[in-house]
């Protein structure tokens, strides 16, 4: 790595420049620092997640009871799915680094593979999390939200989730439309939910074998689910709204903040993850160009990787504390 | 400093011939640790869900865990095993000391905030 590009002539000269102490190129020195400083914002986010976590430590939802979904197949199987993506991102950088490799003995060939095979696990992991983040937003069961902004899911007797779809009975309402010429000229209606509160609560008188899931975990870190009468309760008294899927403001799964975090941090992730395609495009081209094999050094693939591999390194973080804690 | 690789893991208990070698080593140990995780997500025994030191042993065993795989992705797949001792310690030591600051501020103030939630005089369910 001694191949520094610019020389500035004065090699000899103690305080003339050009030595590298650290047996790091200026450039090199500089993506560490860069990863360093962006560690910390990743932290930033991650120590924030675990502050409200920590906050609402008995009403957060169980990571399992959310990423459910494998592309393809129906059923109810946690943690598949990440663990592939996590899989496609360690091998891309495995790819990244083996490229890092093959420029430092000078092959072209092999390092031109090499990066395309990178830039192609970057690719198959973004769409892995446009599709993840589908799934999510789109939602799954819906749920009611209370008055303080928590939520009550349903099951079945045996626990399983039940569908508002599956039970809710349409009742007759009347409502005005949202015009801008009888409201608020500036706002538009709001998207309105397949049911209605009543809806629902009607469904539910009707189904005896529905029970309430609340938001609360138990000692063993299940969430509880009430009995009958305590459900009907909990429903009546509580329930204001319907929700489905997740956004910034309403979030079936638990709490909005959960919501807010995942969209936060995985996609400011996934931005990296963008920036990082974006980059290896462009050292791939270079690499088939020539443009390091006449500079005599691939040391750009390198420091490129550096940036790689930290994107791979906030991924194991993501995945440990959105997936698995 | 090109060419020179450090071609051992686990303090010598593992040492390779060629740097690719040592890559596809460490691919295969971070897939281990990978999927040892992902098992125990996915069946949490109930006798890891014992609470040691205000979090379940699971957690611990996720984050110790975690933490060997980032240590081994930044020393081997971003080559900090084979940079300078100082350079190492400027980027390593700093990272991990506000890091861990920013962490134990963090989370002692939402265990703060959480326990005013439950036992003080805010209503939040209703």
């Amino acid at each position: 790595m001694n191949t520094t590009v610019v020389n500035t002539g004065t090699e000899e000269k103690t305080w003339g420049g050009g030595k590298e102490p650290l047996n790091a190129s200026y450039g090199k020195m500089m993506m560490w620092f860069f990863i360093t400083s962006d560690a910390l914002t990743f932290t930033g986010f991650l120590a924030a997640y675990g502050f409200s976590r920590f906050k609402f430590a008995e009403i957060w939802p169980i990571a399992d009871d959310v990423f459910t979904h494998v592309p393809f197949i129906h059923g109810n199987y946690p943690m598949i799915f990440v663990a592939f993506m996590t899989f496609i991102l360690i091998m891309s950088s495995v790819t990244m680094v083996l490229a890092v490799d093959a420029g430092h003995k000078m092959n072209k060939a092999k390092t031109t593979v090499y990066m395309f095979l990178t830039v192609l696990g970057g690719l198959v992991f973004l769409s892995s999390q446009a599709w993840e983040w589908n799934t999510f937003i789109k939602g799954d069961f819906g749920a009611v939200s209370t008055h303080g902004g928590n939520i009550i899911q349903f099951v079945d007797t045996d626990g399983n989730r039940v569908a508002l779809k599956d039970f809710a009975i349409a009742q007759p309402t009347e409502r005005t439309q949202h015009q801008n010429k009888n409201g608020l000229w500036f706002a538009d209606e709001k998207p309105l939910t397949s049911f209605t509160y009543e809806e629902v609560v009607a469904g539910f008188e009707a189904n005896p074998n529905i029970l309430v899931k609340t938001t609360y975990s138990d000692e063993n870190g299940h969430k509880t689910i009430l009995d009958r009468n305590e459900s009907l309760k909990e429903l009546k008294t509580k329930g204001k709204t319907v929700v489905e899927g997740a956004n910034l403001t309403h979030n079936e799964y638990g709490p909005p903040l959960f919501a807010n975090y995942f969209f936060f941090i995985t996609g400011f992730h996934g931005f990296h993850v963008s920036i990082g395609v974006l980059l290896n495009i462009i050292v791939f081209f270079n690499v088939i160009l020539g443009t390091y094999e006449r500079r005599g050094s691939y040391e750009m693939v390198e420091k490129v990787g550096l940036y790689w591999h930290f994107v791979d390194l906030v991924w194991v973080f993501v995945f440990t504390f959105f997936y698995l804690v | 400093m090109a060419h020179e690789h450090k071609l051992e893991i686990f303090r010598g208990l593992w040492k390779f011939k060629s740097n690719t070698q040592k890559i596809w080593g460490v691919l295969a140990f971070l897939s281990f640790v990978t999927a040892i995780e992902v098992i125990l997500g996915i069946y949490k025994p109930e006798i890891l869900n014992e609470h040691f030191m205000g979090m379940k042993l699971l957690n611990w065993i996720f984050i110790i865990l975690t933490i060997v795989k980032a240590y081994y992705i930044t020393w081997d797949f971003m080559h900090m095993r084979d940079e300078v001792s100082a350079f190492r310690r400027m980027v390593v030591w700093t990272g991990v000391f506000l890091i861990c600051y920013l962490i134990f501020i963090l989370l002692q103030e939402g265990g703060y905030v959480g326990d005013v939630l439950n036992s003080g005089f805010v209503k939040h369910d209703f």
